[in-house]
């Protein structure tokens, strides 16, 4: 078994994510059960293969550095769940 | 003929452009559509009825415009695309309340070319699913039988295309969810080439195998929908600046299908086949020899570990797009918290649902120390392989050609329990997205088991999305009509 329960745990912590210990047994045991099928890849002998992250493999397109204003401050805020209408809000840091 | 929200897109777009019928007419005739199936469907989550029916009526004081190819026609959009002013979830409690300030790409094409936004779809959370069982909000059912799933994770759009609400629908696929719901539903869907739809505004789940593109009854309305929304945008870095063939012109001659070889990948069609969709496919396959297509062998010999591939990689991608919402600049904000780290934990917990914090897991898994070598970087290699595979096989025939899916529409709660079950749904689906390459679901019959819609697959080279379109309407002019689904 490669994700036991506390291991489930660290992952979650790692993810910024909340789990029960009784879902992380639930959860490291579909983990395990899913990596253990990916295991799968092993078969395959892919030391000369250049590995491949995107299909278009061209140089990224870039625009001119030109400054724009597409939006107003008032509309991005509208969606934060808490904004003094000049900044994002958030707990106290320090 | 049949009631006006069965007509097909092109037939309805050229209703309104001759003013036998008004933008008003076509928008009510979904409405009241949309109110008589949806207690049945559960396949929206936000309905703009009286935006819908303000802008039609704008409209038809304006008179048609010739130069808008969608004018006046009502479609409905995906919850995983940004509509300006309109609540965009993507299925998921964490954008509950989430209305974006820009169109996606897609959206923006859309309304200049006339399209009104009549609603928002159901999808499995963030795009997570094969069944749209995983949405937050609800389960929606398939119109061929509201006890079987619509397929996912563009479920909701599938289904409504399907059951007459719209006349077409923007679904996004990154290992199918645009062609498995539309073969479950008995509908046309494609997957453009990656790159050939902007993904701007689509709200990302696998970034490099995210692929925006139309969902329609029809091959020709497919055709329409893809001219308006391809294209380049210089605001998506991957968006690919070539030019956009005359996808109507590629309809033109529809009589025979002869000089086309057509590929049958040996793994596609053998182990794992459901005994009716070999049925339906092979006798579609049958009716392209009979058109003059010549039907040679191919063989994609990776395709034993695309699933593997796919997931790890998908997950991975997923794990890095999610950490974006963290209850800080738009969406869920848990109230249970009085420092920072405990405020994004506590609203990505609360926010998110099962599949995809396992998902998020997973991702994070296999891109921590130690095991990127063994997990991502191995699965992007093999992911040439598969590409490689694809390659090879267009380079003996035209098109490849298998089953969207091993089986008819599931029953709902059919694969909930395991997900690695779920996962190896997607099979004849996912490796097209590893490739980037353009594929399509066309509707080819009922199974004879279920009665349920079966799709066959038809895979192109890169940017061919003409010579799929020109296949498949000649396949679709020659097979008889689906029924409309028997739903009330």
């Amino acid at each position: 078994m490669k994700i036991s329960p506390e291991k489930a745990l660290a992952i979650a912590t790692l993810a910024r994510l909340e789990i029960s210990p009784q879902q992380a047994a639930g959860l490291g045991a579909q983990m395990d059960d899913i990596l253990g099928y990916m295991d799968k890849l092993n078969e395959l002998d892919t030391t000369s293969v250049e590995p491949m992250y995107t299909p278009v493999e061209q140089p990224g397109f870039l625009r001119a550095d030109e400054v724009a204003k597409d939006f107003d401050r008032p509309d991005i805020l509208r969606n934060a769940p808490e904004s003094d209408g000049e900044y994002f809000i958030v707990p106290r840091i320090v | 003929m049949s009631q006006l929200f069965f007509h097909s897109l092109t037939q309805v777009r050229d209703l309104l452009r001759a003013g036998e019928i008004s933008a008003q007419d076509a928008t009510s005739s979904c409405l009241e559509r949309i109110a008589s199936t949806e207690p049945m469907l559960d396949a929206l989550l936000h309905i703009a009825g009286d935006e819908a029916l303000t802008q039609a009526k704008a409209m038809d004081a304006q008179g048609p415009d010739a130069a808008q190819p969608l004018w006046g026609v009502p479609v409905i959009i995906k919850d995983v695309l940004a509509t300006i002013g309109m609540p965009t979830t993507c299925g998921s409690k964490i954008l509950e309340n989430f209305v974006p300030v820009y169109d996606a790409h897609c959206v923006t094409r859309l309304k200049e070319a006339g399209a009104i936004i009549l609603a928002k779809a159901n999808m499995d959370e963030f795009a997570m699913g094969s069944s749209t069982e995983n949405s937050a909000f609800k389960v929606t059912k398939n119109p061929w039988d509201i006890t079987r799933v619509p397929g996912g994770s563009s479920g909701g759009s599938a289904a409504s295309v399907a059951a007459g609400q719209c006349f077409a629908s923007i679904g996004t696929d990154t290992g199918g969810s645009i062609r498995q719901p539309a073969s479950f539903c008995g509908i046309v869907g494609v997957k453009p080439s990656y790159g050939r739809v902007s993904r701007r505004g689509l709200i990302a789940y696998g970034s490099s195998l995210d692929q925006a593109g139309p969902m329609t009854r029809t091959v020709a309305d497919a055709a329409e929908i893809l001219q308006v929304i391809a294209g380049h945008d210089p605001k998506d870095s991957t968006s690919v600046n070539a030019p956009v063939p005359d996808y109507l012109q590629a309809l033109q001659n529809l009589d025979s299908l002869k000089g086309l070889r057509l590929g049958l990948p040996e793994q596609y069609w053998g182990e794992g086949l459901s005994a009716e969709v070999d049925q339906a496919c092979r006798s579609a396959i049958d009716l392209a020899a009979s058109l003059g297509a010549e039907i040679v062998p191919v063989s994609l010999p990776h395709t034993e570990y695309a699933i593997a591939t796919y997931y790890i990689l998908a997950m991975a991608e997923a794990s890095s797009n999610l950490a974006r919402f963290d209850g800080v600049r738009y969406g869920l904000r848990s109230s249970q918290a009085q420092d920072l780290a405990t405020m994004y934990t506590r609203s990505r917990s609360e926010g998110f649902g099962e599949e995809v914090m396992r998902r998020i897991m997973l991702g994070t898994y296999v891109l921590s120390a130690g095991y990127y070598d063994a997990y991502y970087r191995k699965a992007a290699q093999v992911r040439r392989l598969i590409r490689q595979d694809f390659l090879n096989a267009l380079g003996t025939c035209d098109l490849i050609c298998g089953p969207a899916c091993p089986t008819t529409a599931f029953a709902i709660g059919e694969n909930t329990a395991d997900p690695l079950q779920m996962y190896l749904t997607d099979i004849f689906t996912i490796s097209l997205n590893l490739s980037g390459l353009p594929g399509l679901s066309l509707p080819v019959g009922l199974g004879d088991e279920t009665g349920m819609p079966v799709g066959l697959q038809l895979f192109a080279g890169n940017m061919e999305e003409a010579k799929l379109l020109s296949a498949a309407a000649t396949l679709e002019r020659h097979l008889p009509r689906l029924p409309e689904p028997p739903l009330a």
